[in-house]
């Protein structure tokens, strides 16, 4: 933990507290930023977390919409991903934007990219995208992924924009997959990011997406990132780091010192909780529960205080 | 006469014979092929022998694509959708261990015996 984490937990409620997440059936997480530091709506209770949405600025994560996909875990993932549009479009506050962690299309064809940026795009937001191994499987091997959203981005589409003084990063893991590994950062996004962090101080907030997680959730499964830990040492020095990932299709959490994990529901199809499954394939569940383990994920972030509000939607909220 | 209507007979017995040979063990050959077989985020069986020559096809059997690379790169498959299937053959003897592209924690291998 560092000196600096220290200093903030002083000031109160500490952050592994105030960044636990309280889980609402729903369509997505919506990530508020209270004094620098995304904070788990969830966690602040209902009154807080609603005071949190009013008063700061939120955007929304949605995941592994699998336009495409139509096999029995969800024969219909486009409606899924319509029905989650339709939830965002209805929250009273609107996120100020949206990122997509991945995992857009099944296959990476052409129709499928083309309805998923009907269905997304349609919703007015800006969208800001990471690929997932789904979106990468084309003839041109990312070509019709960078074709569409690598506009502006570096290398295999990584990249970082500033918005209401939070600094948000979107990390490409899963090009260049080695033999018996998880998912790959490699040496030119890691000097990347070593340089874009030079000019980034301390007290600000950071928020990293990128498609598979950057801890260690199951590696027997995959679900982790070989060089993970080179990227988190280059963001240990700041006050709040939030990571925010997609691929394994249900919520884990973890808080390590100045940073937590978050990963998303998919809009697509749930995967079984780790170990619990010989392989970490769709899971098919009675028709009536599909909804309750699909989701979105929003977060507030609140000028004056630390944590960013996470919360997360099934599709069977009202 | 008969010398030569022998031969004839026996030759269109013959041509008839592979004829059958050809339609009958087309279907019996392709199911005794050697196959690799993904299922379940594995590559069955994990390791498969063949003699230099054969032909090998890799099944996915999963909901999810996999896509098969050589760790040598001496060959790749493209995604493969549930029901897809890439065949390559093996020309030469050797141990080729491969992964799954997408899911590289996904190894096995192909032992090449002369």
């Amino acid at each position: 933990m560092s000196h600096h984490h220290d200093d903030n937990e002083s000031e109160g409620i500490s952050r592994r507290h105030a960044l636990e997440c309280m889980i609402w059936a729903g369509t997505g997480v919506l990530w508020t930023i209270s004094a620098g530091v995304p904070v788990s709506l969830s966690l602040l209770g209902e009154a807080e977390a609603a005071e949190a949405l009013s008063t700061g600025f939120t955007f929304l994560q949605i995941s592994d919409s699998h336009i495409g996909f139509d096999k029995a875990a969800n024969p219909h993932a486009i409606d899924t991903l319509k029905e989650a549009m339709g939830k965002i479009r209805a929250m009273p506050v609107k996120p100020s934007f949206l990122i997509h962690t991945g995992d857009i299309t099944h296959l990476s064809k052409a129709a499928q990219f083309d309805n998923a940026a009907q269905i997304i795009g349609g919703a007015g937001f800006d969208v800001h995208y990471v690929p997932g191994e789904h979106d990468l499987i084309d003839e041109g091997n990312g070509r019709a992924y960078l074709d569409r959203y690598g506009k502006g981005t570096k290398g295999a589409g990584w990249y970082s924009f500033d918005q209401n003084g939070v600094h948000f990063i979107g990390l490409v893991n899963v090009v260049n997959l080695k033999a018996g590994g998880l998912g790959n950062l490699g040496a030119d996004q890691l000097a990347w990011l070593a340089d874009d962090l030079k000019g980034v101080s301390t007290s600000t907030p950071v928020v990293v997406f990128a498609h598979i997680p950057l801890w260690a959730v199951y590696p027997e499964w995959g679900w982790g990132t070989d060089d993970a830990a080179q990227a988190l040492a280059l963001l240990k020095r700041f006050g709040s780091v939030t990571v925010l990932n997609g691929h394994i299709h249900q919520i884990m959490q973890k808080v390590e010192g100045n940073i937590t994990f978050h990963t998303a529901r998919s809009t697509a199809f749930p995967q079984p909780v780790p170990g619990t499954a010989p392989a970490p394939g769709p899971m098919t569940v009675p028709a009536g529960q599909l909804r309750s383990l699909l989701g979105v994920t929003n977060v507030a972030v609140k000028q004056g205080q630390r944590e960013l509000a996470i919360i997360d939607r099934t599709l069977a909220d009202a | 006469m008969i010398s030569i209507r022998c031969p004839t007979r026996q030759l269109a017995s013959i041509f008839f014979c592979l004829g059958m040979t050809v339609m009958t063990q087309a279907p019996l050959h392709a199911a005794d092929a050697p196959r690799v077989k993904i299922e379940n985020f594995a590559f069955i069986p994990q390791t498969l022998t063949v003699k230099v020559g054969t032909t090998v096809t890799f099944e996915n059997d999963d909901d999810i694509p996999h896509l098969v690379i050589a760790t040598d790169a001496s060959f790749r498959s493209k995604a493969l959708d549930t029901g897809d299937t890439y065949a390559f053959t093996f020309g030469k003897a050797g141990d080729f261990p491969y992964f799954c592209g997408l899911h590289p924690h996904m190894q096995g291998r192909i032992s090449v015996t002369p």
